[in-house]
């Protein structure tokens, strides 16, 4: 698949809790393109700090009109810089990026924590678009970090919710719910995009009940390309990139954390 | 079609390796350049220098490789690549199908090994080797090499008598007299000289209380290291008479000319490819319109005008 640099201009941006934000830009040549657990690097400022792009996944693709929706965490002074931008400025994108999802699942369960689930609401649009509707189990801290479950809504089946201090749904982690809806359905794959403790716990929950597994890895990156080596790590009989051989990994590929 | 290319006016000339542009990149940030073609056309570069290699293949350090930081990057990757054979059998011939000159970045833990690796790679399709004695990251060699007279020559030494390809030295800016180095490089027979490397940096997380880096010290490069290259690039013009392929933090037309006035025969880009893939190739584009606008001619007029007595 041929990699892109676009400029693309924003047309709006939605706040999605107190540091969640879904931007939309117009950027129909990666749109065009983009699957699932995908990526793109977004320039924040042409200025020379912050200096490297922001690797987002893909969270919704407008093909039609060319839109690419991200959502991110404000987190550090680039995307506080991100936030900051408006409806007709314009950002250039290099993408898409890396390795997607596998999409063969008929009966798919999907497990995340915060902005892990962006790239799966993406690939709930494509499973929908197939007539196969997920379930989705998702964990946060708190309540109103799961405010996920309204654009899960039309998504997914079932939905699972589970927070550290019980404020909504089942106390606990996802991991205090994944053995319920393991058992409640028979599902052929688990999709887990989330911290890395929760892909690594909930991988071997799911190979341990006989699943396939499907995780995507985030690492600090430089290129977003396989160049710079910074994102990468140990797999099962050789060194893997994130950027470029993943970020999904089948969990059998995975060796460190 | 391809001698012509930008009508000669961009060749260069490092000891003998001819390039159509000055503009090269820089190791460990270029990959083996064909993580770029989506982006850029690699004929249209002056040279591809390739990720630094070793004659095993090496995992690199853990942790967290790299941070940002005030307009540039610190990293400590590591030295991580698939190894001397790999390169051979695997990414060279891949990179032969174009027409663009190969320099090999060599890194190794003794000076024998070094010249063991150099021999290794006097094969077709690589045009020059690039002697990586600064990388900040390794325990075993790396800027040990690089910031000792003594050591630095020890493994040109090496390299030079067991490859027939263009020898560049890459220096180490982590020394008190980078010219000291230079010289050292020159004597032992170094063809030209590359600078500069990243320079020894680290960064705390207050929050952890921790070094942000696995290897707790880092390397920075990008626009924040710009000064101290251009400087260093600068001195080292009126120490040697070696060419210089001068690189830290460039990433636009202007940033190259300055060092070529300080006197670089060409140039490369390294942290800039992150920020822009097409950046290397676009640059010459860049180079030439500013000779336009000062009425030269030709690259090689441009090389150390803003030198003493120039």
């Amino acid at each position: 698949m041929t990699k892109h640099m676009e400029d693309a201009k924003v047309v709006g941006q939605r706040v999605l809790n107190a540091t969640t934000r879904q931007i939309d830009l117009i950027a129909p040549v990666i749109a065009a393109d983009a699957v699932p657990g995908q990526f793109v690097n977004v320039q924040v400022t042409k200025h020379s700090a912050p200096l490297l792009r922001r690797p987002l996944g893909v969270a919704a693709v407008d093909r039609e009109n060319g839109v690419l929706s991200l959502i991110y965490r404000i987190l550090g002074e680039a995307t506080q810089l991100l936030a900051e931008a408006c409806s007709g400025d314009v950002l250039s994108l290099v993408g898409p990026l890396g390795r997607g999802f596998d999409l063969q699942a008929k009966q798919p369960l999907f497990v995340g924590g915060g902005t892990g689930l962006a790239p799966l609401l993406y690939l709930a649009d494509a499973f929908r678009a197939r007539g196969i509707v997920p379930d989705v189990l998702m964990g946060g801290r708190t309540a109103t970090e799961l405010f996920w479950k309204d654009l899960y809504e039309e998504k997914a089946g079932l939905l699972g919710l589970t927070t550290d201090d019980g404020s909504l749904g089942t106390q606990g982690t996802v991991l205090a719910l994944l053995p319920d809806m393991l058992s409640a359905k028979a599902y052929d794959c688990v999709y887990v995009c989330g911290p890395a403790p929760m892909m690594k716990a909930v991988s071997a929950a799911a190979l341990a009940a006989g699943l396939p597994c499907q995780v995507s890895l985030e690492k600090y990156m430089g290129c977003g390309l396989g160049a710079c080596l910074s994102c990468s790590c140990q797999g099962v009989g050789k060194r893997l990139k994130v950027c470029k051989d993943g970020p999904v990994f089948w969990a059998q590929e995975v060796a460190e954390w | 079609m391809v001698k012509t290319l930008y009508d000669g006016r961009l060749a260069t000339d490092l000891a003998g390796l001819h390039m159509k542009t000055p503009v090269t990149t820089a190791s460990g940030t270029f990959g083996f350049g064909l993580e770029f073609t989506d982006f850029l056309d690699l004929e249209k570069l002056g040279a591809v220098t390739v990720k630094g290699t070793t004659l095993a293949p090496r995992a690199g350090n853990k942790g967290q490789r790299m941070v940002e930081t005030p307009s540039g990057i610190l990293n400590c990757v590591g030295l991580e690549n698939p190894g001397s054979d790999y390169f051979l059998e695997t990414t060279l011939p891949k990179l032969r199908a174009y027409d663009v000159p190969v320099i090999v970045n060599i890194a190794a833990s003794s000076p024998e090994e070094y010249g063991e690796l150099a021999a290794k790679l006097d094969v077709d399709g690589v045009d020059a080797i690039e002697i990586n004695v600064s990388c900040p990251n390794v325990k075993d060699g790396g800027m040990a090499f690089g910031t000792d007279a003594a050591s630095l020559a020890s493994v040109v030494r090496q390299v030079r008598a067991n490859t027939r390809k263009v020898v560049i030295t890459k220096l180490s800016p982590n020394v008190t007299s980078i010219t000291d180095m230079a010289r050292a490089a020159e004597e032992a027979g170094s063809d030209a000289l590359s600078l500069i490397n990243t320079l020894l940096g680290m960064k705390i997380d207050i929050h952890r209380q921790r070094p942000v880096l696995g290897n707790v010290t880092g390397g920075l490069s990008g626009p924040a290291i710009r000064p101290v290259a251009v400087r260093m690039v600068y001195q080292v013009a009126q120490a040697t008479k070696l060419p210089i392929l001068g690189m830290g933090g460039i990433c636009c037309a202007d940033d190259a000319v300055e060092f070529f006035l300080a006197g670089a025969s060409a140039v490369a880009i390294g942290t800039g490819n992150f920020i822009n893939p097409a950046m290397a190739e676009t640059i010459s584009q860049g180079i030439l319109a500013y000779m336009d606008a000062h009425h030269i001619a030709s690259l090689r007029d441009m090389i150390g005008l803003a030198l003493p007595g120039r």
